[in-house]
């Protein structure tokens, strides 16, 4: 029971943190609530019993993104342009698409329900056959590494082609390399 | 931010403690939670944070860049070479049931493999990222 209190209270703070990154100019302040969202929303995943997907959220999203950001605050400046004009062709875009969402809330299966289309074959084949099967104690590993093998071979493939394209816009060649490391020590 | 004692001696006891959790996080993601993915982040967290308080410039004197999206290219190589033994040993690809001779020993070291593929790949990512994005 109690981590339902818990669970209202870290989403009510995590609707707190998101108004304040929108209403914050200030680059550096907003990239530090960007952090305090991701630690917020890790802390929600381990009170969902999710810790892989926590440990990941805490690392990825509270660690590097933050420094990412960081490194591109460094080089650009950290004050935001104010508009504080209202786009209305955005308010109309964002009202219905919020309304439509609201609407499919209606559809989709309650918190944790036994007739959840994931409940009813797929986790209970993978609980009893994750053992015999894989034979390795945490199923999350057996899920992502075996079972669905070809999907973190997707995602592995994803963040190197993520990393060629950032390589493409924002790495310097080998020649510049040398270039700008001669210039440093002379 | 050389000039930072606190920063400086608190980063060198650190790092290598970073590193040591990341290797446990790879290598025990099979009885706990972690994996190659965390693995390579944290791991990759110890060489940012080192090009943080001592300049990206020594950084890149420690991890040749060029080395290191060698192996960003490596990790994503070991992976599909796990799947592609699985095809030569007569199974379908990312087939670790045939790597050894029981299923379970197969399914082992198939995972341990793959799961490092992932970790070299994120963590040499990481460290590109970084390289690209931190002033030089």
């Amino acid at each position: 029971m109690i981590v339902i209190y818990i669970n209202i209270i870290i989403l009510f703070l995590l609707i707190i943190t998101s108004i304040a990154i929108n209403q914050q100019d200030n680059l550096f302040a907003a990239t530090m609530l960007t952090g305090i969202f991701s630690l917020l929303s890790a802390s929600l995943f381990v009170c969902l019993d999710a810790v892989d997907v926590a440990f990941t959220e805490a690392a990825v999203g509270a660690g590097i993104a933050l420094i990412l950001f960081l490194g591109t605050l460094a080089s650009i400046k950290y004050k935001e342009k104010v508009k504080n004009k209202v786009s209305v062709s955005g308010l109309l875009l964002v009202i219905p698409t919020g309304f439509l969402l609201i609407y499919g809330i209606h559809d989709i299966p309650s918190f944790g329900a036994l007739d959840n289309p994931v409940q009813t074959y797929l986790a209970d084949r993978y609980i009893t056959g994750s053992s015999k099967e894989i034979g390795i104690p945490n199923l999350v590993t057996s899920v992502l590494a075996s079972y669905r093998g070809h999907d973190t071979l997707g995602e592995v493939t994803v963040i190197f082609t993520a990393c060629i394209g950032v390589l493409m816009l924002l790495g310097r060649s080998r020649g510049d390399y040398r270039g700008i490391v001669d210039k440093e020590e002379s | 931010m050389e000039h930072h004692l606190v920063l400086s001696v608190v980063a060198r006891i650190i790092i290598p403690l970073i590193m040591l959790f990341g290797l446990y996080v790879q290598f025990h993601g099979d009885y706990g939670p972690g994996g190659g993915f965390q693995a390579g982040v944290i791991f990759a967290s110890s060489f940012i944070l080192y090009g943080i308080i001592f300049g990206v410039k020594k950084l890149r004197s420690v991890v040749n860049p060029t080395i290191v999206r060698c192996l960003a290219a490596f990790g994503v190589l070991l992976y599909i070479g796990v799947g592609v033994v699985g095809i030569l040993k007569g199974g379908e690809f990312l087939n670790y049931n045939l790597l050894s001779k029981t299923s379970e020993v197969g399914q082992h070291i198939g995972i341990m493999i793959i799961e490092l593929g992932v970790g070299i790949t994120v963590a040499s990512a990481m460290i590109i990222l970084f390289f690209a994005f931190a002033k030089p």
